[in-house]
């Protein structure tokens, strides 16, 4: 009887995400996002565990392993998250270039 | 603040909630994966199911996924895109233990990345994760060598042009899936012997066709950044040094 995988999950996602709530510098955001990303992994992950299991590679022989489709939908999001990443710290330069600031309150006082 | 708290006590309340309908941590017990684990290696003949899984029975997301990364890359290029300029490298390498260690690393770095996606559907790796390696040893080429060794390394057209021909490369291999396998990205060569570098049929076509996408897309990615970081030639002084 075990929550703590989810509930380590769920946690780093708040943690986060106040980091991107309360974030006052774009690039500081950009990681605060991965960080929230990063507790889709553990999520995911922590479904697809079986107890006794090894890891979906099969040689020589059949053995009870781990849910292999949840480790290729944590494949999916590491990459995506990369190039999400890579959008927004151009998007950061981009701000920075028009308005000399990556603090996204200061930014939107430009606005035109 | 304040706002925060209640709303993250609101949604500590709904990922409690959620928790509670799930099954125990180490209690699996949904039929996809381990029917999955069960046929993939008599039916396709590989021995990594993630890898088979990714490039075979979920070809498609893996299909969306390449366009994810080819569009980001894209959006990329156009944001940084600066007007042609002359761009001084603003650092060199000077230690020479540096440069020689740092030159075996790069080729030690490379030929790992070359290994996990060649056997990336026989032992854990695949295309994903031996690309970025590639795209690593580039990278270790910029940080031992400098600026100028990395951009006369990569000439900017033909790797923009290899990142298209790998994301394309993925999305014709599934036509050619469907002409001779009757199913869009459906598995149409030999399967070979399972445990071999032959074997999964179709698989590692599909594999190196990632490997190509994800190592020049990130390679992509590091010239855009670099590029932004290297000051144009007039801007810089070497007194002051860059910035």
């Amino acid at each position: 009887m075990s929550y703590l995988p989810y509930a380590l999950a769920g946690w780093i996602f708040v943690v986060g995400l106040y980091g991107v709530v309360s974030s006052r510098n774009l690039i500081h955001l950009a990681v605060c996002l991965t960080v929230m990303q990063s507790g889709t992994y553990v999520l995911l992950l922590a479904i697809g565990y079986k107890n006794g299991a090894a890891a979906p590679i099969f040689r020589p022989s059949h053995h009870p392993a781990v849910d292999p489709v949840v480790q290729a939908l944590t494949l999916t999001d590491i990459v995506v998250s990369v190039t999400v990443v890579a959008l927004i710290l151009a998007l950061a330069l981009a701000a920075h270039k028009e308005s000399g600031s990556v603090n996204p309150e200061e930014i939107a006082d430009f606005s035109g | 603040m304040i706002g925060f708290a209640i709303a993250g006590a609101g949604f500590a309340a709904l990922v409690f909630w959620a928790l509670v309908g799930l099954p125990d941590f180490g209690h699996y017990h949904w039929p996809y994966g381990n029917a999955l684990n069960a046929i993939a290696t008599p039916e396709r003949h590989a021995t990594n199911v993630v890898g088979i899984t990714v490039f075979d029975y979920r070809g498609l997301d893996t299909l969306g996924e390449e366009f994810i990364l080819f569009a980001s890359v894209v959006g990329v290029s156009l944001l940084l895109r600066k007007d042609p300029e002359e761009h001084v490298p603003a650092d060199e390498v000077r230690s020479d233990p540096i440069r020689a260690l740092g030159a075996v690393a790069v080729v030690l770095l490379f030929v790992l990345g070359l290994w996990v996606v060649a056997f990336g559907y026989v032992t854990p790796g695949g295309g994903f994760q031996g690309g970025v390696a590639l795209a690593g040893a580039f990278l270790l080429v910029y940080v031992v060598g400098g600026y100028r060794q990395y951009h006369s390394l990569l000439p900017h057209s033909p790797l923009e042009m290899a990142e298209a021909f790998g994301a394309g490369a993925f999305a014709i291999l599934g036509f050619v899936g469907i002409v001779y396998a009757g199913a869009y990205l459906g598995n149409f060569l030999g399967l070979g012997n399972a445990g071999s570098l032959y074997s999964a049929g179709s698989v590692p076509l599909l594999n190196w066709a990632t490997a190509i996408e994800v190592c020049a897309a990130l390679v992509v990615l590091f010239s855009e950044f670099l590029k932004i970081y290297m000051l144009p030639a007039a801007s810089w002084t070497p007194e002051e040094g860059p910035r």
